[in-house]
């Protein structure tokens, strides 16, 4: 099953990357897109992929006298986010942090400083091995920038064109403790988040629309110290994939640069996915000075326990648990458990096989064959109907598959869809009559089937499976006419 | 006539609002070429707005309650499809594509916006000669200056080219230069008025407010534009603003509290003018002569507010101008990368009051600076309020001069900006507390000027400034 889960394992470097004696350190910064209707301090869509400045107005163009008033489901949100990551939800403010970029409408970004809504949090990775997460705080996105000549780099280019569609959506970033020491729990972590994300419908969860960013703090020190030593901070990683990779040349520059002389700078690198290196961005000397203050135009957000409580009432089952659930229902290896709790198939799963369908059968036909976006016309019902007809030999695997199709498009009965398509299962009898047929039609191959060598028999096997399904167009159950075969060889 | 009383005759078809805004107009153009009050004159528009009005009225539709009213705007409100300035060359070309929600309420109200008044470059200034179309003069000695930053507000009420008018408060705004031209202004509670399209100077002391000739068309005026707006998350839910309904309500009982730190005397805050307080105190006599309950009252942290004030705004400041980039409106001188153009475009746009201030808010929010200077201020702020509200304990009101001397001489403070902030020293504390205030004129100086006697009360107790006002309005 190792080609199910998204890359997770194919491509995983050879860990440990580093030198014998080296200890890998990273903490994670995850920015995630809030699934809300509107902006962070309008009324503006939220909404990726809307023509250039169509989703704008005078306050997430930051146009002088407008002022920001704030998302409550935004916040709800955040909060429903930050307990499912078992953090401590506090009163909190807003603060501006100051500097000039074209991007960003206010020359400022209205975010959390020294009173985050989120506080002290965990993470589980599916091994067991937990990340501590120091804070998870409300802030807006900025817009986007395109460079136009110059190979679309801000220095070299002729101009540039900026859109303030994503200015104000709202962001939710959750800054995790440097506790990840290996590239697959760095990998694991940014999944089981998105996990958690998608499954708390905070956020679409789509690496790829940007609506997870994943910036990484590196840092590296010899095995069995408990020192932080400096640090520089990722940017620019845009898929797991490159996550392992920017971490794995980080550390190993870094790993180089104590063994050579005084060790990095601490600074803000980008990740170079052609290039497969991290190139120097802004160095602490340079560093700006944000100037953070207390947002003026807004309020404190100071949830009441009730409103905590309600948030914790309403809590779905975090996948971690459900993954467990699923896999002690139906016996699924992880990375199953892992990929039906992610497509959301785990109670459906469980229902089937609760109902008396075979559990393995039914993990499989979830996994193989129900990798589609829309299966709400598949009712646990006729589920586990379709199983129990496999099971018991009325459809062929492949014939179940078909129905399982039909289940998806339009729904209903797979009794019904099965006799539609003429997919009657034939009973023994009848197959043996159809073998005794091609046994006298085809003595010297049966004989060849009886007596020759494992390659000549596997050979004619084939053949009278091959004549019977043809015989049957495909309708006789390869198992069925297999165990046939054997039964009538010996 | 008053404002209420032109109201009254447009509404019942005794005067048409075209006639009442071409006489106001007329004025203008006769006379603002001296004062320079007005940034803008809207002609076309008030015209067309009085004659709909008009229109309405012989239609026998409802009008409002300020309908045909003339009306002053201060350049930093924003108004749909006309140039909102703010006295900047920064937003030059620049068109809000959007109404302040007081801006909308007064057109609502029937007032007719006949232009945009001039005023210190960003509300940056205590005499309006801080803009970059020149500064305003006072109607009362045109080699005066008429106070800021709403200085052109001040002006076009107490010349009569409107009755009513808008400015905004941030450490006394509205109140100097009502004090200066001898016209009523007030500060209301902050969050009682929505600050939804003001263009912000300092967000957490800002406060727009009403001018008028008298404290009855001021306390109308105040009823209209206060009150909750869901566009403003700083605005007070539930406010309901009675400035109308306690002006007959006299003083008898009412507990006044003359501040002591701000009466001249030893301790106190220093440079108070003699006739300034003189006049103050024959205000306190007319008052308990009216049956308040007068008594003086120490508010130690009083003196304290100028310097959190510079601190405080100053910070604010420096990040809500930072937006004027060249990026997106307003002036842009190009450079040849966007760090240079935006350091070209703030070079020539702001004014050198502006860079001051931006310099000094920039400074006290760094790191390393930030808890001396920013974070002080703030413990400050929060003195100042411990101290109030113990003084409202006792005291239902306070009363103060407005300013410490009466308009100054053009050109007589430009040199030296600390002379220039000690203007506010009376009315910085209502702001960094968040409390109401009023200026109502109380006689003249030894230099025949006006003065202004100040009020101060509690937070949401705005309707009591107005209250004691009309009780001074009436003994000056």
């Amino acid at each position: 099953m190792s080609g199910l889960v998204p890359c997770a394992t194919a491509d995983t470097p050879v860990e440990p990357a580093l030198p014998p004696g080296w200890e890998l350190v990273v903490g994670l910064e995850v920015h995630v897109e809030l699934d809300t209707a509107t902006k962070l301090f309008c009324g503006c869509a939220n909404q990726f992929g809307a023509q250039p400045n169509t989703n704008v107005c005078p306050t997430c163009l930051g146009l002088p006298g407008s002022l920001p008033v704030m998302n409550e489901r935004a916040v709800e949100l955040a909060m429903i986010l930050g307990r499912a990551l078992g953090c401590d939800v506090n009163r909190s403010v807003m603060a501006r942090k100051n500097y000039f970029y074209p991007d960003m409408p206010k020359d400022f970004q209205t975010t959390q400083y020294d009173q985050p809504t989120n506080t002290d949090g965990r993470l589980e990775l599916a091994d067991g091995f937990v990340v501590g997460i120091e804070r998870a705080h409300i802030e807006e996105d900025t817009g986007k920038s395109v460079h136009v000549g110059g190979g679309g780099r801000i220095n070299e280019a002729v101009y540039s064109l900026v859109d303030y569609n994503r200015a104000g959506v709202p962001l939710i970033e959750i800054v995790s403790r440097p506790d990840i020491r290996t590239i697959e729990h760095a990998r694991n972590y940014v999944e089981e988040l998105r996990a958690i994300v998608a499954a708390t419908e905070v956020s679409d969860a789509r690496m790829e629309e940007g609506s997870i960013r994943v910036d990484a703090n590196v840092s590296v020190r010899p095995h069995g110290s408990s020192e932080l030593r400096t640090r520089c901070e990722i940017k620019n990683i845009n898929s797991l994939r490159s996550l392992g990779r920017a971490i794995e040349h980080e550390a190993l520059r870094h790993v180089d640069l104590w063994t050579t002389g005084s060790g990095p700078q601490q600074q803000t690198r980008h990740w170079d996915e052609a290039a497969g290196r991290t190139t120097p961005g802004r160095s602490k000397e340079d560093a700006e000075d944000y100037r953070y203050f207390q947002e003026p135009d807004l309020v404190p957000l100071e949830p009441t326990p009730a409103v905590i409580a309600a948030i914790d009432e309403a809590l779905p089952t975090l996948p971690a648990a459900r993954r467990a659930a699923l896999r002690e229902a139906t016996g699924a290896d992880a990375d199953a458990a892992r990929l039906l709790v992610e497509r959301g198939q785990d109670s459906l799963a469980m229902a089937a096989a609760a109902s008396g369908a075979d559990a393995a059968k039914v993990v499989t036909r979830l996994v193989n064959d129900l990798a589609v976006d829309d299966w709400s016309a598949v009712d646990t019902e006729s589920f586990a109907a379709l199983i129990k007809m496999e099971s018991n030999g009325e459809l062929s695997a492949s014939q179940a598959k078909v129905v399982l199709g039909d289940l998806v498009e339009q729904g209903g009965d797979p009794a019904d869809h099965a006799a539609r398509r003429g997919f009657e299962a034939m009973d023994s009898t009848e197959l043996e009559s159809l073998l005794d047929e091609l046994i006298v039609v085809n003595p010297a191959e049966w004989s060849r089937l009886r007596g020759g060598d494992e390659v000549d028999r596997k050979k004619m096997q084939g053949f009278f499976t091959g004549q019977i399904m043809k015989a049957t167009r495909g309708q006789a159950d390869g198992r069925a006419v297999a165990q046939l075969l054997a039964q009538k060889s010996v | 006539m008053s404002a209420l009383e032109i109201a009254a005759a447009v509404r019942s078809g005794e005067r048409s609002a075209l006639d009442v805004v071409e006489e106001h107009l007329t004025l203008i153009e006769a006379r603002d070429p001296g004062l320079n009050a007005y940034n803008l004159v809207t002609a076309e528009g008030a015209r067309a707005q009085a004659a709909a009005i008009d229109a309405a009225v012989s239609a026998g539709e409802p009008v409002g309650r300020f309908a045909g009213v003339p009306l002053a705007t201060k350049d930093n409100m924003c108004t749909r499809g006309i140039p909102t300035t703010c006295s900047s060359r920064i937003l030059e070309g620049w068109r809000p594509p959007y109404d302040a929600t007081v801006v909308t309420r007064l057109r609502e109200a029937g007032a007719v916006s006949v232009g945009k008044t001039n005023l210190d470059e960003f509300a940056m200034g205590s005499s309006t000669e801080h803009s970059a179309f020149g500064p305003t003069r006072n109607p009362h000695d045109p080699s005066r200056v008429p106070g800021g930053s709403s200085g052109g507000t001040a002006a076009s009420v107490a010349a009569g080219f409107t009755p009513l008018g808008i400015g905004s408060d941030t450490g006394g705004s509205i109140r100097q230069p009502a004090a200066f031209c001898g016209v009523v202004g007030m500060k209301p509670t902050y969050g009682v008025v929505s600050r939804y399209g003001l263009v912000a100077l300092a967000s957490s002391l800002d406060q727009v407010g009403p001018f008028a000739a008298n404290v009855a068309d001021a306390a109308a005026l105040f009823d209209v534009i206060a009150g909750h707006d869901p566009l403003d998350s700083t605005s007070i839910r539930d406010f309901e603003p009675t400035a109308q309904a306690v002006l007959e309500a006299g003083v008898d009982g009412l507990r006044v509290g003359v501040v002591k730190e701000l009466a001249g005397g030893s301790g106190g805050v220093p440079g108070l003018a003699a006739d300034v307080l003189a006049r103050t105190a024959e205000a306190v006599e007319a008052l308990a002569a009216a049956g308040a309950v007068v008594d003086e009252v120490s508010v130690p942290s009083s003196t304290l507010g100028l310097s959190a004030y510079y601190l405080v705004m100053p910070a604010e400041a420096s990040s809500n101008l930072a937006r004027y980039d060249g990026i997106r409106y307003g002036l842009r001188v190009d450079g040849a990368t966007t760090a240079e153009m935006t350091t070209a475009t703030r070079t020539a746009g702001f004014g050198t009051e502006v860079k001051r201030r931006i310099m000094l808010g920039t400074y006290a929010l760094s790191a390393g600076y930030c808890d001396a200077f920013y974070g002080k201020a703030l413990k400050v702020r929060t003195m100042m309020l411990e101290d109030f509200a113990r003084v409202y304990e006792r005291f239902d009101v306070l009363v103060t001069p407005t300013t410490p001397t009466t308009a100054f001489e053009l050109g007589a403070r430009t040199q030296d900006p600390l002379t220039m902030y000690v203007n506010d020293v009376c009315t910085i504390p209502s702001n960094l507390t968040g409390h109401p205030a009023i200026s109502v004129p109380f006689g003249v100086g030894d230099d025949g000027m006006p003065v202004g006697v100040q009020v101060l009360a509690p937070a949401s107790h705005d309707a009591q400034t107005f209250r004691v006002a009309a009780v001074l309005e009436a003994a000056a």
